[in-house]
């Protein structure tokens, strides 16, 4: 076992290697973007462009942003890849899930990102009210010495330290705060307002955009899907990431988050029953949202309960549409005992699928147990400690 | 293509045998690696190759590709490769009524009756030209995957009957190949699924299997004789070697 670690390790460094030489030869690595992209020379492919808030992969030079969470970041090869869809399929009663859905879109905020919000449950300016505070220099390192113990006088520190870096931006600033990639947020605080006012959201609440009567329905799908797809379309070319105005000076990445996709609050009845009307809504709906995220600059975030699908060919199908697919298994409410081993944790996560883009390999983590805590304050990813069998 | 595949199935781009269905299947694991290897293989043999690519961009296949020796984009503008980028050309048909019929208009209707659009486009993508003299060697319809139709609401059914109108088109008209992916879905009682693949493991001559194992991964190959064979997959190529006999356990 030993043997294969070291193994694996010297195998990872001789890779990233080989694709860090690989990435300065080619200058077409990136996904290939709809549209014509200035200074592109005659069908070369585009170049690697530097948005704040975005990386390159170093095993294939794919374009990535950050989910709001360093720790589920490194798990999945180095974040989300721009382009494509991820799945986090929501614990029990849906208690962490939102959690990773505000982390990644209050990292958009850090970021500059344009977000979009969709929401069958609540507004989404409320989602957004409740975006978690970013803690911004070493204040991280401060939060992890002193969990579990308050002192005031480290939290007026605290505070001060992020005033300081508003008192030094101009009041209209409307650039990205941090260049950092990846943020740490502090669960217990709200978005400060000066930095929920800089951001650009657009909101997607169902009960509002059903008001006009639905016409006849192109392929089938539930109204609700419908006009979210139509709601995604038009927002993409708004915000201009599908590359149709080349004359936008500033590129940028769009993140669209959309909350518990397939609930019975989406007119979707996948949940309620074995065999269901609209078997084929969810999966139609996911097909096409991949085809309108894979021909722009957006990166997507959807969360599925997928708990209370009944028909199982329906979740794997589900899962099989999405790039990358996370499962959140929270201990709440269990009836077993849990293993005393877990007691400081509050639930499982599983990495059930990472994507093979413009590669025969991903970035598969080693480590298969993992396990989530949500500490006063922070949300953290652990290995989880191995059960005797 | 992978040369430790070829020399597995005693097959190079220059014999390779004609008028076959092969079936790629993967279970618990993502055989996209074999759709990679068949394409690269097609196209060095000097086959035109029709390719409908429904989960994946061209640009992906394209990278891919290279790292495999061949160049999609210039097949493509020579005519030696049509693909079909579904995820792309989706959209077109989804937002609004095409004018015409369209290889995807199943995306439109509820539960498609057939794929007559679909089939026709491969039809035309792959008849031989009207000149006498071939360009190519034989034509050669590439699938990946035919499970993401069922998700798409089409029925196995129709799918079957889509693949039956193709071989009797590409594979006896025509004397080419078809190859097309499915997943398994043995543990997820996907009976739509299971039916699609039952059917079409009878009509194949040919069928590769990945599967996945917790510690590592296993392929069987069928045909005239069953071998099972470990594989791992790297940056540029796939080795293979027989069960036991893995580097990381020698």
């Amino acid at each position: 076992m030993a043997a294969a670690a070291t193994c694996g390790a010297g195998a990872g460094s001789l890779r990233s290697v080989a694709a860090a030489a690989a990435v300065d030869r080619s200058s077409a690595t990136s996904f290939q973007r709809k549209g014509p992209r200035a200074g592109d020379a005659d069908g070369r492919g585009p170049r690697l462009v530097s948005i704040a808030g975005t990386r390159p992969s170093v095993r294939n030079g794919q374009l990535l942003v950050s989910t709001g969470l360093p720790a589920l970041d490194q798990l999945l090869g180095g974040g989300v890849a721009v382009g494509t869809v991820l799945l986090i399929e929501e614990d029990k009663y849906c208690t962490y899930a939102p959690l990773l859905l505000k982390c990644f879109l209050a990292e958009g905020v850090v970021c500059g990102h344009p977000l979009l919000l969709a929401s069958a449950r609540e507004p989404p300016a409320r989602l957004v009210q409740e975006l978690p505070a970013p803690l911004l220099d070493g204040s991280y390192k401060k939060e992890l010495d002193q969990d579990g113990c308050s002192h005031p006088a480290a939290d007026a520190k605290v505070q001060m330290k992020i005033a300081w870096r508003y008192q030094l931006l101009p009041r209209k600033e409307v650039g990205p705060v941090s260049s950092r990639f990846g943020h740490y947020y502090d669960i217990s605080k709200k978005m400060p307002q000066e930095l929920l006012e800089t951001a650009q959201w657009h909101g997607f609440f169902l009960p509002e955009k059903m008001s006009s009567p639905p016409t006849a329905e192109p392929c089938h799908l539930t109204h609700g899907y419908s006009k979210l797809l139509e709601f995604i379309k038009k927002i993409i070319s708004e915000e201009g990431v599908d590359g149709s105005n080349p004359q936008k000076k500033q590129k940028n990445i769009l993140r669209i988050g959309i909350q518990s996709l397939g609930s019975p609050l989406w007119g979707d009845d996948v949940c309620c029953a074995e065999t269901c009307e609209h078997s084929h809504s969810l999966t139609k709906f996911l097909y096409v949202l991949r085809g309108l995220v894979r021909a722009s600059l957006s990166a997507c975030v959807v969360t599925v309960p997928t708990h209370l699908i009944q028909n199982k060919a329906i979740t794997a199908r589900v899962t099989n549409l999405s790039d990358t697919v996370v499962a959140l298994e929270s201990f709440v409410g269990l009836q077993r005992e849990i293993n005393p081993l877990y007691k400081d944790y509050h639930g499982l996560i599983h990495i059930r699928q990472i994507p093979r883009l413009n590669n025969l390999i991903c970035d598969e983590s080693d480590v298969k147990d993992l396990a989530f805590k949500l500490k006063r304050k922070l949300f953290t990813i652990e290995m989880a400690p191995v059960l005797a069998s | 293509m992978f040369p430790e595949l070829n020399n597995l199935l005693d097959t190079t781009p220059d014999k390779a045998e004609q008028g076959k269905l092969t079936l790629l299947c993967d279970a618990r694991t993502d055989g996209s690696f074999l759709v990679h290897h068949f394409l690269s293989f097609y196209l060095k043999a000097n086959c035109k190759v029709c390719f409908v690519a429904l989960v994946q961009s061209f640009s992906h296949y394209s990278i891919v590709g290279q790292k495999l020796g061949v160049n999609l984009t210039m097949a493509r503008e020579c005519g030696q490769l049509v693909f079909l980028e579904a995820l792309k050309t989706s959209l077109d048909v989804f937002f609004q009524k095409p004018a015409e019929p369209h290889p995807l208009q199943f995306l439109r209707e509820a539960s498609a009756e057939n794929l007559q659009p679909l089939f026709a486009f491969v039809r035309e993508a792959l008849k031989p030209g009207d000149d006498g003299e071939a360009t190519w060697k034989y034509p050669v319809l590439l699938v990946d995957d035919l499970s993401v139709l069922l998700s798409l609401g089409v029925r196995a059914v129709t799918v079957l009957d889509f693949i039956h109108y193709c071989r009797a088109a590409v594979c006896v008209e025509w004397k080419g190949n078809v190859v097309a992916l499915v997943h398994d879905s043995r543990d997820t009682e996907d009976e739509e699924n299971d039916l699609l693949l039952s059917g079409l493991s009878h009509q194949s001559h040919l069928i590769l299997r990945a599967e996945g194992l917790a510690t590592g991964f296993c392929k069987d190959v069928h045909g005239d004789r069953s071998l099972t064979y470990q594989y791992k997959i790297q940056d540029k190529t796939v080795s293979f070697f027989a069960k036991g006999l893995s580097p990381a356990v020698l």
